[in-house]
């Protein structure tokens, strides 16, 4: 709890009217950078995180312990090369890594603030983070780049501010979430609920927690994460610690209690109720709707140089998808690059030490920023 | 660098926008990049093609050219590029419409099977031709649909398209085209240079 206490915060003055009509003012909204500005600031890179990310994208995180989430990505001498560059990374607004959410202290009833938190956007997310630059000081930022929900984030921000970063990398993410998505994503959502310990999202109030329903969430989101070819390959029908199955439910396949795992590690660090916001932001995302579903109109006057990257097992995601936001691009003339990088990983792989990936990601900004 | 490509960067004007449609590991567009105009990008099949171009700092789409330029908008360059893949095409004529229509002027450039060396192949060898400039065989080439000189020069009269520079080479000599010489040339060029508009 003491290290949950020293993250770096800002508390934003400047009211926000989020789209769901409320306005919010005096916020927190926590981040961590790596790296340093240099003088004419022209260096800055903004990250965005992804659905259980966190400002912690390099280094240790000192409240899990556990590596940064874009550990093989930022650092010295790495894509984002810290020796070089000043990366900036926020919690979202309605995250659970000290930004504004729903386990946030309301300030009047010195209670948690749980289910009564708004229901956001990635919008209102985009337009929190913008934030940071005036609290830096920087003008224009060098780069924006995040994948999954970062990369949505990024779509938003060049939509938001077109002239306000030089390059922009949406990893693996889509202009709009299919309805395949917002299944899973409901999926968790239910979960949730369902367990008892949810009590309508007032959970906080009796000090406890839908853990249950949180893990089970966890992981029907993390098959989807991973890739059929990968999962054979890493778990295929090995055994869990036994020569035969046990003819019962406990975990007799290697993949169950993987999934278990992955499951009981998260509701340790994560908030449910701040699961059920962030998974609706997504479910909301669809850039677009403005324009008469004309995504090209989106970026319309954008100078923003753009790189997309997909992966080819990624079924979240699918390269079809990213490949839209690259048609809308050309369609306008914009200047825009894409690759389909070769991983069986899943949409995971933006995550993992997968070096086709890194290498071009470190080759597009290397030399974006020389130019 | 290959003599094609001065041929072909040498008919480009200073400052244009270029898309070159099958850029390879981008040897052409790096050239151009860095001596003619900074507004070029590529379209490249080859994954590890477009990480190459990606490391000479160029701006490279992973697409095929059959499936993708359709998404390019009409008179959105002012030169279009494609460079010996014309032939590789499984519809070539469709090919050709697209870069008519995204780019103000086309480049095209195709290996000549009117070469007497092709033709010398297939009538003495009688095996199909293996040459410097077709090197696969039978069975292992890209190439679907070969032509020569003069049946790229009727296709685009038969079509009215204007073909208002025709270059041939031949041992990095470059000549010219013309209805006069266009049988001579066909048998003694190896590749052919051809600019055209809509």
């Amino acid at each position: 709890m003491d290290e949950f206490n020293k993250i770096k915060k800002i508390i934003i003055k400047k009211p926000l009217k989020l789209d769901c009509g409320i306005t919010i003012k005096d916020y927190p909204l926590a981040y961590e950078t790596y790296g340093e500005l240099n003088q004419n600031k022209d260096n800055a890179i903004l990250v965005f995180h992804a659905l259980t990310g966190d400002q912690f994208a390099s280094g240790k995180n000192p409240v899990t312990n556990k590596d940064g989430w874009w550990s093989y990505v930022i650092g010295p001498n790495r894509a984002l090369d810290t020796n070089k560059y000043f990366v900036m990374c926020a919690n979202v607004i309605g995250g659970c890594m000290g930004s504004y959410g729903p386990s946030s202290f309301d300030d009047k009833s010195g209670k948690k603030i749980g289910i009564n938190f708004p229901v956001i956007t990635i919008n209102d997310m985009v337009n929190a983070q913008f934030n940071l630059l005036n609290y830096f000081n920087i003008d224009k930022l060098f780069c924006v780049t995040g994948g999954s929900m970062g990369g949505m984030q990024v779509l938003q921000f060049v939509a938001n501010y077109p002239n306000k970063s030089k390059i922009a990398i949406p990893i693996a993410c889509s202009a709009s979430h299919s309805a395949q998505n917002i299944a899973f994503n409901e999926l968790g959502r239910q979960a949730i609920m369902a367990d008892e310990n949810w009590k309508n999202g007032n959970y906080e109030l009796e000090n406890i927690s839908p853990a249950k329903g949180l893990s089970v969430a966890r992981m029907a989101a993390h098959i989807t994460y991973l890739s059929k070819k990968g999962l054979q390959e890493k778990f295929g029908r090995k055994l869990q610690e036994r020569d035969k199955i046990k003819f019962g439910f406990d975990a007799d396949f290697q993949i169950e209690s993987y999934l278990r795992y992955q499951g009981s590690i998260f509701v340790d660090r994560f908030d449910a109720n701040s699961y059920l916001y962030i998974t609706r932001a997504m479910d909301y995302f669809d850039i677009s709707k403005n324009y008469n579903g004309e995504l090209s109109k989106v970026f319309k006057n954008t100078k923003t140089k753009f790189f997309i990257i997909s992966f080819t097992s990624d079924w979240l995601y699918p390269t079809a998808e990213n490949r839209e936001i690259v048609i809308a691009l050309n369609a306008i003339n914009a200047d825009v690059g894409f690759l389909e990088i070769k991983s069986d990983k899943g949409h995971d792989s933006f995550l993992l030490e997968v070096p086709d990936f890194l290498k071009s990601l470190k080759n597009f900004i290397d030399n974006s920023y020389r130019k | 660098m290959k003599e094609e490509f001065k041929i072909i960067a040498n008919s480009i004007q200073k400052n244009k926008s270029i898309l070159d449609v099958g850029c390879g590991d981008g040897e052409l567009m790096k050239f151009i990049y860095k001596n003619i105009s900074k507004k070029i990008r590529g379209l490249e099949l080859s994954k590890d093609n477009v990480q190459k171009c990606i490391q000479k700092g160029l701006t490279v789409i992973e697409g095929n050219a059959e499936m993708d330029l359709e998404q390019f908008p009409s008179n959105s360059f002012d030169y279009v590029i494609l460079s010996q893949t014309l032939q590789a095409f499984l519809n070539p004529e469709k090919v050709i419409g697209d870069l008519l229509r995204i780019g103000k002027t086309s480049i095209v450039t195709i290996p000549n099977f009117g070469f007497w060396k092709v033709r010398l192949n297939l009538l003495f060898k009688g095996t199909m031709p293996v040459t410097k400039t077709l090197p696969n065989e039978w069975y292992n080439t890209p190439n679907l649909h070969m032509c020569s000189i003069k049946d790229f020069v009727n296709f685009c009269n038969n079509r009215n398209i204007n073909l208002f520079k025709s270059l041939a080479l031949k041992n990095n000599k470059v000549s010219s085209i013309n209805k006069f010489n266009l049988n001579f040339k066909n048998l003694m060029s190896e590749l052919g240079i051809f600019l055209i508009e809509k």
